[in-house]
């Protein structure tokens, strides 16, 4: 009887210091990227294949660098200028569209439901060259508030479906209420669904502002002036290679800039940012 | 009834017209305003010296309208054949503007319909003895009318950001424009479906696309299971009994979803290229003799966008399972353990069906996502190592960065709107079926 206790025991021991050590291998292969970046970014070697992770000499360099040389500063500033009027706009429309399309029956709702969820499916790089005419057409191309029309536009689809999903859960009894209080619409919009649906506008909030800090493609197609530029078209002109002189270490000094902040961002939302997506997938469900 | 008529028929030649009639003057001032903004956008975008008769009457002179419809039918006819021509046309600008201005017209003539079938229905009341005043109606339309009074700037959002690019570029599609035919030195013409046959009947087309489409396919599907299955593993393994410190593994296996994917597969890029980190660090250790190509040999750099976007992806369902996992009641668990079943068990028949039914519908989002994940391809090869076999495209490209690169670096226009609604077929048909199994699309 012990005997056999003691196997279970062993058992029990030789699982543990496997999964342990399972952890640590995962561990170290997410951590390894991080910390050369970090690492290399308070280098003084200008040559990235010899840095060393934990700096011998550790300097600020590549820092003054990055911000003396290249338009890092204004890269910024417009990023978070776009991702602040996408923020607010996103939230907005979206929260407005999908209240009428949850609680009230019209013409063309049905129609427009689908429309909406037939559009979701396109691929947006399809719409490229569209994009560009019709920027082009309105005197919008080199222009911020282009992107942000564009951000805003095709976040509509998948969260008007998003936040549908989540009012539809809400009981009717508290409109209701409302309304035989006399309250109109606009005021059960405002005082009583909104309040409600924090965390689903907590969710479209993060999203529609981190967008712009990784978004590639279209600032890419649409902004030409270096001054105009966004974060993420900047950084990957860094390192490209077309670019003569890359700076690596700037750029690695760039990217924990940026990491940083986001990563903070993250980790406050992150319980909204998983149940929302999972929610989405569901259409709200 | 005659009078219904009349109504009608005055409000569809001059708006408000028949409200007029109807003794409903500001409703009708109204419907007329609207009108006279219309032909206003149209006179005033026109040449009034070709209405003087000062110049020969073409549809390229006219208004807004007028010459957005006429543009987008031809296409142009005038290519500006030197620097010289100062008239001349531009066939891809008319044929969105055309677009752009279809759109608008169809909005006025929303309005058209409403004002026509108004006149009509004030009519029939007053015929029945009741009346309303303009400003009883109006109150009446701000209330009955809040829906839509609501939805109209997402509306119009979604109908210029999103619909008209669409219809633009499948529109592009059914063209010749391409690098051979650039406007405004030369006409883009209607070609019909012939950007298709060749994509069919030319062989390095056809041959491109079915190539990138079974690495695109593959791609989507063994991203997403590794991914899955990692995080899967992870959850399992910091959720598993007697592990300590679950707060901060989770933690540290979190970071790679927080750090924005732009900059790690751009640094990944770095850590991976020839005379990168890797190779430094396996050379130094005598492991390898010569660098290894991870992202310049196609085998190799399969391999490593695939792993590196194992890296990213795997610790959103670790979070997501985990989740799932705390919210199985542990009366289910004591039941199996009380059957005689052991941890296996408990996975096999409990965890596991409860974890695939969470997360089905997510599991399937992620491969259409993943089936157009750009990023992981263009920041790690962009698309390459090049091959001659190859029409314009590397041999990791997916059909997105294969459009990207046809667009931007190639001007093959006509192709990449072509392929672009071949995936769109392909995306709409799985995340329509994935759709129409969920719930909140029943309940519509």
């Amino acid at each position: 009887m012990k005997r056999k206790n003691n196997l279970a025991i062993l058992k029990t021991l030789i699982a543990r210091t496997l999964i342990y050590i399972v952890l640590i291998i995962v561990a170290i292969i997410v951590l390894y990227p991080v910390l050369w970046v970090l690492g290399s970014s308070f280098n003084p070697i200008s040559s990235l294949a010899r840095t060393s992770i934990i700096p011998l000499n550790p300097t600020l360099d590549n820092y003054v660098r990055l911000i003396k040389e290249t338009s890092y500063l204004s890269w910024y500033r417009n990023t978070g200028y776009i991702a602040l009027l996408t923020m607010f706009f996103s939230v907005l429309i979206n929260t407005l569209t999908a209240f009428i399309f949850a609680r009230f029956q019209f013409k063309g709702r049905k129609a427009g439901l689908l429309l909406v969820m037939i559009m979701q499916t396109f691929p947006g790089i399809m719409s490229l060259t569209a994009l560009y005419m019709i920027a082009l057409n309105f005197g919008m191309l080199n222009n911020l508030h282009m992107l942000v029309l564009i951000y805003v536009g095709n976040s509509i689809p998948f969260n008007v479906w998003l936040v549908k999903g989540n009012l539809m859960n809400l009981s009717r009894s508290i409109d209701e209420a409302a309304y035989i209080d006399g309250a109109t619409k606009l005021q059960v919009f405002i005082r009583i669904i909104l309040p409600l649906s924090l965390p689903t506008i907590s969710f479209i909030a993060l999203t529609s502002f981190m967008l712009p800090w990784m978004d590639f493609i279209l600032p890419r197609f649409l902004i030409n002036d270096m001054d105009k530029r966004t974060l993420a078209v900047g950084l990957f002109e860094m390192t490209n290679f077309s670019n003569l002189n890359p700076d690596f270490p700037a750029f690695c000094a760039g990217a924990i800039l940026i990491a940083v902040p986001i990563g903070l961002l993250y980790g406050v939302g992150q319980k909204y940012l998983i149940s929302g997506l999972a929610a989405g997938a569901n259409k709200g469900e | 009834m005659r009078m219904k008529i009349i109504c009608m028929v005055c409000s569809a030649i001059i708006w408000g017209s028949g409200q007029v009639i109807n003794k409903q003057k500001l409703k009708g001032f109204i419907f007329f305003l609207v009108q006279a903004i219309l032909i206003f956008i149209e006179l005033s975008t026109g040449t009034f010296s070709v209405l003087a008769g000062l110049k020969e009457a073409t549809f390229r002179n006219c208004g807004y309208f007028t010459r957005g419809l006429w543009g987008l039918i031809t296409l142009g006819e005038i290519p500006r054949e030197s620097s010289a021509t100062i008239v001349y046309d531009h066939s891809i600008m008319l044929m969105a503007s055309g677009i752009i201005s279809t759109v608008i017209l169809l909005l006025f003539g929303l309005v058209w319909l409403w004002n026509i079938r108004d006149a009509y229905r004030s009519r029939a009341e007053i015929e029945q003895g009741e009346k309303s005043s303009s400003v009883e109606y109006i109150k009446n339309v701000w209330k009955n009318s809040f829906e839509y009074i609501m939805i109209t700037p997402g509306a119009i959002l979604v109908l210029f950001i999103v619909l008209v690019p669409v219809v633009t570029s499948i529109s592009v599609a059914f063209t010749n424009y391409n690098r051979n035919t650039i406007p405004p030195l030369n006409m883009v013409d209607w070609v019909g479906f012939q950007t298709f046959a060749d994509i069919i009947r030319i062989p390095i087309w056809g041959g491109t696309l079915v190539k990138v489409l079974a690495w695109n396919v593959a791609w989507a599907f063994i991203s997403v299971l590794l991914n899955y299955g990692l995080g899967l593993l992870m959850a399992v393994l910091i959720n598993a009994k007697g592990i300590r410190f679950k707060a901060f593994w989770r933690m540290i296996y979190i970071l790679p979803w927080a750090i924005p994917g732009l900059v790690s597969l751009l640094i990944f890029s770095l850590l991976f290229s020839r005379d990168g980190a890797f190779n430094q660090l396996l050379l130094n250790a005598g492991l390898i003799e010569r660098a290894i190509p991870f992202l310049t040999s196609t085998n190799w750099a399969r391999t490593t966008i695939i792993l590196v976007n194992t890296w990213l992806g795997f610790p959103y369902f670790m979070a997501l399972i985990s989740g799932v996992m705390t919210s199985i009641s542990p009366e289910i668990y004591e039941a199996v353990e009380i059957d005689g079943g052991n941890g296996w068990h408990k996975f096999k028949s409990v965890s596991f069906p409860t974890i695939l039914t969470a997360t089905a519908p997510i599991l399937v989002l992620n491969i259409t996502n993943a089936f157009n994940n750009f990023g992981a391809i263009y920041f790690l090869t962009q698309g390459g190592p090049p091959d001659p076999n190859y029409q314009m495209a590397g041999t990791t490209d997916i059909l997105i960065s294969w459009i990207f690169k046809l667009t931007l670096e190639n001007r093959m226009f006509n192709y990449a709107a072509a392929i672009s609604i071949l995936i769109f077929l392909v995306i709409a048909t799985v995340s329509g079926i994935n759709l129409m199994k969920t719930r909140a699309f029943k309940e519509d």
